[in-house]
């Protein structure tokens, strides 16, 4: 079996979310809004379940919403932030949020809105001052920034352009943070995927008491009236138990990917013409991008999956839209040739060692195919 | 100089100018015409990491970018 080192797209299923997701398949399948024992039952494993998660994300289980996924879960947190501030059409946002934050952001100005990207530096990271000035001005009805960059590890400033937004609602999304380190204070509207933390697919909204959130779907009564629809019950009682299991582990977890990432980081940089991208201390523990000059993803891609690796790329050439990242873009990175490594719980030194012995060679064959040897 | 790379896919436009900066002297230019969306980004970063100049970006006569570069060594 192939060697997986894409967690960021999705852990493999926990052990403890596996079990969990059997039992709450057999126990809680009935309607928690319904009046009859076997509903009783289900709600109280949803209520249990929210609180799990609630006290995991430090926050009151009333905060807590579940969402069919991480894109919904996002694109709830930005429309429905930007919905309970009608009168103020701006949003504001990185350049670099992951592609359903910046959709969401799009069907806002189609819709008559604003939408002001910040930049950021070369390491993919926004600057604390710039964004809280475009973000305080007159006419901003929520501002968005991510924990951490999701292709490149990066940590953003969050709790820094939190304590100075004033009352602009900061929407933060989480997906790779929540599970893998330590979630930055401030944020009003949360975004979390349990998919990243070893559970099954599954999103968490979040929603700070106080916070003007108002759901962006037709009437429906829901998850408090935020997310439309039957709750996915064993898919929550599941990523509860994945996330208290995986946090009862995460401090020696994290300790570990991220000496593996540093072994990475310097064995990747040993080969010619490779650049390793995002900040290389304050960073996610788990995940790293790098791209090879002269090069193409997709073929580097199909060369470690040959040897045994899967992996995932930010290249144009992999991409349904023939674009490069528009992360890598913002930072102004090269985009050829680009993988991202990401690890997971069950990720072991061996795993990363046999990686680091095939990339040279499977770089070196896709540059002699293209004939680049010597350029 | 001009390199026609319409039509070829990342990473072949740069690898087009990579082969071609020595056949101009130093402090010429050379402009890479390239239709593929990853050209502007990493033309950009081919001259960061071998040190010539990206002088910046034109149009040419059929609206496909031109990328352009200084030979500086």
């Amino acid at each position: 079996m192939a060697t997986y080192l894409d967690a960021a797209a999705g852990a493999p299923l926990h052990p403890v979310a596996r079990t969990a997701l059997l039992a709450a398949l057999d126990d809680g399948w009935a309607d928690p809004a319904r009046l009859y024992g076997a509903a009783r039952r289900a709600r109280l494993l949803l209520d249990a379940a929210r609180e799990s998660v609630a006290a995991d994300l430090g926050a009151r289980p009333d905060e807590i919403s579940f969402a069919a996924n991480a894109t919904q879960a996002r694109h709830a947190a930005v429309l429905g932030a930007l919905a309970g501030n009608r009168r103020s059409p701006g949003l504001v946002h990185s350049a670099v949020e992951h592609s359903a934050v910046l959709h969401a952001a799009a069907r806002h100005v189609e819709q008559g809105g604003h939408a002001t990207a910040i930049p950021v530096d070369r390491f993919a990271r926004v600057d604390v001052e710039a964004f809280v000035a475009t973000a305080t001005a007159p006419g901003v009805a929520a501002a968005a920034l991510q924990a951490a960059n999701h292709e490149v590890g990066t940590t953003q400033p969050v709790s820094d352009v939190a304590a100075a937004l004033g009352r602009v609602p900061l929407v933060v999304d989480a997906t790779q943070t929540v599970g893998h380190a330590d979630l930055p204070a401030g944020w009003s509207v949360l975004a979390a995927d349990a998919r990243t933390w070893g559970g099954p697919t599954l999103g968490v909204l979040g929603v700070r008491t106080g916070t003007r959130w108002r759901s962006p779907y037709p009437e429906d009564e829901g998850e408090s009236g935020r997310i439309p629809g039957t709750p996915d019950l064993p898919a929550i009682v599941a990523a509860a138990a994945s996330l208290r299991a995986v946090e009862v582990t995460r401090a020696a977890d994290a300790a570990r990917h991220h000496t593996l990432i540093d072994r990475i980081r310097a064995a990747v940089a040993t080969i010619p013409d490779v650049e390793v991208l995002g900040d290389p201390d304050d960073r996610l523990p788990h995940l790293v991008t790098f791209s090879c000059l002269y090069v193409d993803g997709e073929s580097l891609l199909g060369a470690l999956d040959r040897r045994g690796f899967a992996v995932s790329s930010g290249s144009s050439c992999t991409s349904s839209t023939l674009e490069p990242s528009h992360v890598l873009v913002a930072m102004g990175a090269l985009t050829s040739g680009n993988l991202r490594v990401s690890l997971h719980h069950a990720t072991a030194d061996a795993d990363v060692d046999g990686f680091l012995a095939v990339l040279p060679g499977a770089v070196a064959e896709i540059r002699a195919a293209l004939g680049a040897a010597g350029l | 100089m001009i390199l026609d790379a319409r039509g070829r896919r990342c990473p072949l436009p740069v690898l087009d100018l990579a082969r071609h900066i020595y056949d101009i002297e130093i402090g010429a230019t050379i402009t890479v015409e390239a239709d593929d969306p990853a050209a502007r980004p990493d033309i950009a970063a081919w001259c960061r990491l071998r040190r010539h100049d990206f002088v910046g970006e034109i149009t040419a006569a059929d609206g496909t970018p031109g990328f352009v570069v200084r030979r500086s060594h």
